[in-house]
């Protein structure tokens, strides 16, 4: 396959923020079915444990185990790549290195029971966040037995815009936690992963203030923590008017030519073209009011200097359908 | 919009029944939450009532439309009202006279103002400064929901005002308001937490049986993975902590008695989408079995239009009419003019159609599923509300119907 070049050559883990209900988790999905092409493998990673993941490709729960949940959109070869997906917990997590580390498999279990595992994550913030991380940084470098890379890529449906910032701070997390021993080690090694080329945090907003606002200041804040590289801005759900400026202009103050529009409407063939020009020109004023405002967010997401991809509107569920849509988007637009 | 069966929900009855003193706006994030609760907060006020809006995140424009600059925990009074363009006189003849203040959430704050209320000054102090005590109050999921809830509890007891509207912490789940304060009440008073100050405060026989019952394995675990510097910071807070404990129960426990009064109504916000009406779902039923009094489910961003009569295949049929027609014949300027104007407002109409016909179904679902559930529908709006004109376009959604 011809290589091609993308906006995010050489990045080996795409961190996928955005504020609630701006479709996180759906962008992060259709971004791994992106880079999911010819014969790559792509591990989409959930961290919040509500099963996003799996409504969204249609899939019963996903267990703390990689599990293949799609097939990439395939090349003029035919062959797609493969997506598979992983709910990772803090806890599974901490049993797993608790195991790697002490061989304490049995004990582990006794603690879960006792909510000693539970207690120690809730206590201490910064050890989920460690251990979620850590799981990662583990697959983005994990080789097989002929020393390859596993995974061409991991996509991190991460937590949201509000939070980012501390998530992937791991050292500054971890000051308060054990200052030797293992999961000290391992934020080092987590942090030599983060805070490496090989890594960029996307930001998925849609063109409301609140959403705009957060990606501003969650860009903001990781220029404030050295070496954790902001990615893309991903317009989610962009619905764009078709009206040139002047009429925007116009049909946002109410003072589109309405007997044009029931001429056109007439030509149409629908009679009583003046009434429905009155309706219609109504719809249109509420819309370029919106387009003008988004027009506004959009200028301002783009003074932030990081390259922005529009992601087009879906009408009701995405569907499996509906991400391979968002897959191509994102593909045409270079973001995979 | 939504099926037959789902009764209106009368805001304004709500608002000018005196007897309501709490309103509690709560849904899953991103559903306009904060707007809905300010809109109430000042229909209310110019409905007469002495209102204060608690909030926890609002956006930075509507926050300024309301005087709000800061996170500081004072509830400031808006300006701008108009007094007398609500009807309603409560039934006792004070129409007018309504105000309205509004504030946000300092949840550090209010923390701190808890431990300095509880405990001696050279303790609090102590309480202060401890590592663990300034993680806990600034980042521990769920103290901001505790901390709204103390708030609330704060603002009823104050009775200088006669409604409080409150907006719940933006999180995934509306369940976490209900929830997060007594799991942190729950975690600070529970088991693990006192095994872990033992030996400081029993010593002796019941330490000693204490390590039998697998105690050195759980702090092994724990200063292996924790660090001895964390655990101690814990367990000097929770030494510290020891005589407020009895404090932060009760506390936790008055607040949620107050969400089971008569004079408390829940208002379940959601936008007609699918995630949102799944979360609005969830709390509905958890307010049954918690015998909340649930007053009815706000629909926000419901697109309704004007020209609703033309139907969105009729829509987008006329469209590639004047399609075929602009890409076969060659036409004079202005009637192209006339024709590219049709095509977007057309297709624009089915594209919004189509989605109001989406929302309708999920509405339609959530009211088979909750038949008893008053809706309002609050129209979308076509740009972010930040001042209170918007606020009061949004609350005429509120009226009778």
């Amino acid at each position: 396959m011809a290589t091609r070049d993308t906006d995010w050559d050489g990045v080996r883990l795409h961190v996928v923020t955005g504020k609630g209900g701006t479709g996180k988790t759906t962008v992060a999905g259709a971004l791994a079915l992106a880079l999911a092409t010819a014969g790559k493998k792509v591990l989409l990673m959930e961290v919040e444990g509500r099963q996003g993941i799996a409504q969204l490709f249609d899939v019963p729960p996903l267990p703390y185990e990689e599990r293949r949940v799609a097939v990439g959109p395939g090349g003029t070869d035919g062959a797609g790549g493969d997506v598979f997906a992983l709910v990772a917990d803090p806890e599974s997590a901490l049993l797993e290195y608790l195991e790697m580390f002490y061989g304490m498999r049995h004990a582990g279990t006794a603690l879960t029971r006792l909510g000693v595992i539970d207690f120690a994550t809730t206590i201490a913030p910064g050890l989920r966040d460690v251990l979620l991380t850590g799981k990662a940084a583990e697959a983005v470098r994990r080789k097989d037995r002929s020393r390859g890379r596993v995974y061409d890529a991991v996509v991190m449906d991460a937590p949201p815009t509000g939070r980012i910032g501390r998530f992937l701070n791991v050292s500054a997390e971890v000051s308060d936690l054990a200052r030797v021993g293992p999961i000290r080690g391992h934020a080092d090694t987590v942090q030599s992963v983060i805070r490496s080329p090989q890594t960029v945090v996307h930001f998925v907003t849609v063109l409301e203030e609140m959403p705009v606002q957060e990606t501003l200041d969650g860009i903001a804040e990781l220029k404030t923590l050295d070496g954790i590289r902001a990615g893309g801005i991903m317009i989610n759900m962009a619905r764009p008017l078709e009206l040139s400026p002047d009429q925007l202009r116009k049909a946002a103050a109410g003072r589109l030519d309405q007997h044009q529009l029931a001429l056109g409407l007439k030509a149409a063939g629908l009679d009583d073209g003046e009434n429905l020009a009155v309706a219609l020109a109504v719809e249109l004023s509420q819309q370029a009011k919106t387009a003008i405002a988004q027009r506004e967010l959009q200028d301002r997401l783009a003074a932030a200097g990081q390259p922005c991809y529009e992601l087009p509107w879906i009408n009701g569920s995405i569907g499996l359908g509906g991400l391979y849509r968002l897959a191509a988007a994102l593909r045409q637009q270079r973001a995979a | 919009m939504t099926g037959q069966a789902a009764p209106h929900l009368d805001v304004d009855r709500l608002i000018d029944d005196r007897r309501t003193r709490i309103i509690v706006c709560c849904g899953s994030g991103g559903v306009g939450k904060t707007t809905t609760a300010a809109a109430i907060g000042l229909r209310a006020a110019e409905h007469g009532r002495r209102v204060v809006v608690l909030t926890v995140d609002p956006a930075r424009r509507l926050a300024q439309s309301m005087g709000l600059t800061s996170l500081d925990n004072t509830p400031r009074l808006v300006h701008g009202l108009a007094p007398g363009t609500g009807h309603a006189d409560g039934g006792n003849g004070t129409a007018g006279g309504g105000s309205l203040h509004a504030m946000m959430l300092d949840m550090k704050r209010t923390f701190d103002e808890i431990v300095e209320a509880h405990a001696d000054p050279d303790r609090a102090a102590q309480i202060l400064a401890n590592p663990f005590y300034q993680s806990l109050s600034s980042s521990f999921a769920g103290t901001q929901e505790y901390m709204a809830m103390e708030k609330l509890g704060q603002l009823r007891r104050a009775e200088e005002w006669d409604l409080i509207v409150v907006d719940t912490p933006p999180s995934r789940s509306a369940l976490d308001f209900l929830d997060a304060p007594q799991r942190l009440a729950r975690f600070l008073d529970g088991r693990l937490i006192r095994l872990l100050t033992a030996p400081a405060k029993v010593g002796g026989r019941a330490y000693l049986k204490m390590l039998n019952a697998g105690f050195g394995m759980v702090t092994g675990v724990l200063t292996k993975i924790l660090g001895t510097q964390m655990l101690k910071d814990v367990q000097t807070f929770v030494s510290a902590l020891d005589t407020m404990f009895g404090g932060f129960r009760e506390r936790a426990e008055y607040t949620y008695q107050l969400l089971r009064t008569p004079g408390t109504s829940f208002l379940v916000i959601a936008a007609p989408e699918a995630d949102a009406l799944r979360e609005a779902s969830y709390f509905v039923e958890r307010l049954g079995q918690e015998r909340m009094p649930l007053a009815g489910l706000i629909l926000n961003k419901v697109q309704q239009l004007p020209a609703a009569h033309l139907s969105a295949a009729r829509s987008l049929a006329a469209a590639e009419v004047l399609q075929s027609a602009a890409s076969t014949a060659a036409k004079d300027r202005p009637d192209a003019a006339a024709t590219s104007l049709a095509m977007v407002a057309l297709r624009s109409h089915a594209d919004h159609m189509e989605q109001a016909s989406v929302q309708r179904r999920l509405a339609e679902a959530f009211s088979a599923a909750h038949p008893l559930v008053p809706v309002a529908e609050v129209p979308a709006q076509p740009e972010d509300v930040h001042d209170l004109d918007g606020l009061r376009a949004i609350g005429q959604a509120f009226g009778p119907g």
